[in-house]
């Protein structure tokens, strides 16, 4: 066993996520040098498409922000100990109230009094479609991991339905509903620069990316600093710690589900009222599930949460501009490349620790005998 | 190799210096273990035995300084390099697979090839023979779990001669036993040493080096920093070499003067999930200015009794009156409400209940109080405020080091403990449930956590006291209550109690003939 320094705070938070990423590139790498392409070449496309142009910036931050919602989702669940893998289909369910009220309504209100009605309403369908999963959980013993997981077959199935019979135009093959009026759809950014007279061309990125940094904010508040923040921690961290400290961890579990509902709900308003400006199948996309690695490699607070939102905003654009570019690496090569991301990040989240402890400790002994030199 | 003619030391350490991050565990560490004799190693939690000895066991490799076995430098880095070095270890909490039997367990690791049964004879003979030579006295044949403690922990050392140890080292071996146990660990010691095997002793209690050591090393904060001939030494020099200064434990010198009771228990039953019977008609009343000690063997039914009095659990049948408050099933009555009413309760569990350790000190010194006024700024919590509530407890309790935003868990025992009580105490509560208040914790922590509780007494506090320290239990408490196996099978003015007929009632046994009293059993008074 050789010696280890534990890590300061800085490394185990900025270090360790950037080293995952590295080694996932490197990993990555291999496999496009394995199918006779250049990596370098391939990682300057990806960049260059994410991040090198204000469509690419623009498309970038439109994924970072359903990123944002369903990573703050898995990471609150993550406090109270808890995982949500059912951010997909709750997801799902918070777009179909939206777009619900937005069907409603659309004739008769502008989107300025809709947008909080239709965060309302994605908060709230999130979170009923979280509360069967939390309810199991905290009073039937049911795991939360395999109900969520069924709940998301059974929001896609349920989407199908309303979709195929209920909510389609009439007539109409589709599965879609008829188009939301425009006065009723949130703003795209570059219309809101187009009015302060900056052009830029057309992305999907909308307002809704103002509402991802709030519920960022929110999150933060709410775990670190109410008391109910703290109880949910506690429950995270020991269930008889918090039923000593008068908590009914029950109580806390099911309205932490319902939180972590709400939040990836949200997806509904970027993706029905920003983006889509209908209901129709699919929308969410599998942002969901990239939650799960947006929370693991952002370590579950929000600032990494949506630094790593970006990220994968990055992976997502980026890997599109490269299948574009380069024929021989094809969409589901960028999903290889998405998904050893995820492998090194999440599953493989303290591969490197080892590795960096002995560095540290290495140099802090070489900088005591400096010392001790001196 | 012979080892026995030779005067080399069976074990010495030379110059052990170790580690971790800021924390000097151990300091130039210098030490010799004589053949066949029975050292013991005493200090405060924290002073750095069981690094040393974990250094000793291969867990962990020292930073610098080297080990000798008879003799010979010897690299020990792993369990299994000390097992070849002919050193075994008893760990406090045993490392046994409780479904297997004795045999089983002691094959463990050492299955010898791979037909079972073949191994398992040649076992069979070879702890047949230990049995004959040690006198161990336990059955190949039984179970893990349907053995008592005290057998469990003979399992264990077994287990290492089976390994081939010459040397054995026990950590904390009797904060799990009985007296009467203990008595019995001692004598297997000695049959031990008559053997020409020498025992390494590890141990916070001052009455069992005096007992049954030859020799004696303390440790004080990393180092050695006095080695003795028990017979040459007093108590009262080594606790005093292990703090470093004089001490004075407190006693409950002033007559109890009960007032009316503010905790009236009655005919309280309780089954755990698996439909064993933790509770068994309980009653008893606990009055206002007394202190009521509630001996035991640990897992008779003391943490159910603490966790239903406290709100964690509702009661199943019987119930309690709280201050006027009535709970029984019916009506049970929340942790928080408990908590209204003016109860506290610094649970058995300090790692896990008391505190979180994940949490920053003053996160873990408002647990249980979160939702109090006194730490929010509307919905937010104040976390200055409880940043200075925390600074405040530190200062009053002495707890080290005085650092709020320290994560709970690298306080040490003592200290972590101390924040508790205080915690605890600070609302002046008119009830207080008290369970195993010092277990783990060093001396100097001992001293004040007993005093406040005595203050507290003193002002009209009602206190319950589990503690399985039958010398604390003794030294604070008014009345004494024995429990064995969920009942309540004795009562005791602590004037009148000893610690041989507290031994009996928690073994729940009749009193013995005088002849087979233990040694040293009727002597109470510590030093």
């Amino acid at each position: 066993m050789s010696p280890r320094a534990d890590l300061p705070r800085w490394a185990d938070i900025g270090l360790i996520p950037l080293a995952n990423v590295l080694l996932a590139f490197i990993a990555a790498g291999l496999i496009v040098l394995a199918i006779g392409q250049n990596p370098f070449d391939a990682v300057a496309i990806m960049l260059d498409g994410a991040l090198g142009s204000p469509e690419g910036l623009g498309y970038t931050l439109y994924y970072a922000t359903n990123f944002v919602f369903t990573g703050l989702a898995v990471a609150i669940a993550f406090h109270a100990g808890l995982f949500n893998i059912g951010g997909e289909g709750q997801a799902y369910i918070g777009g179909l109230g939206v777009g619900l009220l937005l069907l409603r309504f659309d004739h008769s209100l502008t989107w300025g009094p809709l947008l909080p009605l239709a965060t309302l309403a994605a908060l709230l369908f999130g979170a009923a479609w979280a509360s069967i999963p939390a309810w199991l959980q905290a009073y039937r013993g049911s795991h939360v991991v395999i109900t969520t997981i069924m709940f998301n077959f059974l929001a896609s199935s349920l989407m199908v339905y309303l979709m195929v019979n209920v909510l389609n135009q009439h007539g109409a093959t589709n599965p879609e509903t008829r188009e939301i009026a425009a006065s009723a759809t949130l703003p795209f950014i570059h219309q809101i620069l187009a009015g302060l007279g900056i052009p830029m061309v057309h992305t999907p990125l909308n307002l809704s990316i103002l509402l991802a940094a709030l519920a960022s904010v929110f999150v933060w508040v709410y775990v670190w600093h109410t008391p109910w923040g703290y109880e949910l921690r506690t429950v995270g961290q020991s269930e008889r710690a918090a039923l000593y400290a008068g908590v009914r961890p029950r109580r806390v579990i099911v309205a932490t589900l319902c939180m972590s509902g709400a939040l990836a709900g949200l997806v509904g308003v970027n993706e029905i009222m920003g983006v889509q400006h209908r209901l129709l199948l699919n929308f969410n996309a599998g942002y969901g599930f990239t939650g799960i690695a947006v929370a693991l490699m952002g370590r579950s607070h929000p600032l990494g949460v949506a630094l790593a939102s970006v990220l994968f905003g990055i992976l997502t654009q980026g890997g599109a501009e490269l299948a574009f570019e380069i024929p021989a690496i094809d969409r589901d090569m960028v999903t290889v490349i998405q998904g050893l991301v995820i492998l090194f990040s999440g599953a493989l989240a303290h591969l490197s620790r080892p590795w960096l402890e002995a560095l540290f400790a290495l140099a802090s002994r070489r900088t005591a005998a400096l010392r001790s030199a001196e | 190799m012979t080892r026995a003619g030779s005067t080399a030391p069976a074990v010495e350490l030379r110059h052990i210096d170790k580690r971790f991050g800021e924390v000097h565990a151990n300091r130039d560490v210098c030490l010799a273990v004589r053949r066949g004799s029975i050292t013991g190693v005493v200090g405060e939690n924290g002073a750095g035995k069981s690094t040393l000895m974990s250094i000793l066991y291969g867990f962990y490799e020292a930073d610098g300084g080297e080990i000798l076995i008879d003799g010979t430098p010897r690299r020990i880095r792993s369990p299994s390099d000390a097992i070849g070095a002919g050193i075994g270890m008893v760990h406090q909490h045993f490392m046994l697979v409780e479904s297997f039997t004795v045999l089983e367990n002691i094959m463990l690791g050492a299955e010898g090839g791979a037909i079972l049964s073949r191994g398992a004879a040649a076992a069979r003979r070879e702890v047949e023979r230990l049995e004959r030579d040690y006198g161990l006295g336990v059955d190949p044949d039984a179970r893990v779990s349907e053995l008592p403690v005290g057998a469990q922990q003979r399992v264990e050392i077994l287990k290492a001669l089976y390994r081939g140890a010459e040397t054995l080292i026990l950590d904390e071996p009797t904060g799990v036993l009985t007296p009467q146990e203990t008595d019995q660990l001692f004598r297997v010691l000695a049959s031990l040493q008559r053997r020409g095997a020498t025992v390494i002793l590890i141990t916070h209690k001052l009455r069992e080096i005096m007992a049954v050591t030859d020799e004696v090393h303390v440790m004080r904060a990393g180092r050695v920093v006095a080695s003795r001939k028990t017979a040459e030494t007093s108590e009262q020099e080594l606790a005093e070499l292990m703090i470093g200064r004089k001490i004075r434990l407190a006693r409950n010198k002033t007559p109890a003067a009960p007032g009316p009771p503010l905790l009236t228990v009655s005919h309280l039953s309780l089954h755990d999930e698996r439909g064993v019977r933790r509770l068994d008609d309980v009653s008893f009343a606990l009055a206002a200015g007394e202190i009521l000690g509630i001996a035991g063997v640990s897992g008779n039914g003391q943490s159910e009794l603490l966790e239903v009095l406290a709100g964690i659990r509702p009661p199943e049948t019987g119930g309690f009156l709280l201050d006027g408050r009535e709970v029984t099933a019916e009506r049970p009555c929340p942790p928080a409400e408990m908590r209204a009413l003016g109860l506290a309760h610094v649970p058995e569990d300090r790692r896990r209940l008391g505190l979180v350790e994940h949490f920053a000190a003053s996160e873990s010194a408002v647990l249980g109080y979160q939702r109090d006024p006194a730490y929010s700024r509307g919905w937010l919590l104040d976390h200055g405020a409880v940043r200075r509530h925390c600074a405040a407890l530190m200062e009053a309790f002495d707890v080290r080091p005085r650092a709020p935003s320290l994560r709970s868990a690298s306080f040490s025992g003592g200290n972590q403990q101390k924040l508790i009580i205080a915690r605890e105490l600070e609302r002046r509560p008119k009830v207080l449930l008290v369970g195993q208040p010092t277990r783990g914790v060093d001396i100097g922590a001992i001293e004040l956590i007993h005093r406040e509780l005595l203050k507290h007494r003193e002002v009209g506090a009602a206190i319950l006291l589990v503690s399985v320290e039958l010398e604390e239990i003794m030294a604070l408490a008014d009345r004494i209550l024995v429990m064995c196996g969920g009942r309540i099978v004795g009562e005791i003015a602590a004037a009148e109690a000893d610690e041989r007929r507290l031994g009996l009632l928690m073994a729940n046994a009749r009193p013995l003939p005088a002849n087979e009293a233990p040694p040293g059993g009727g002597d109470l008074t510590p030093a």
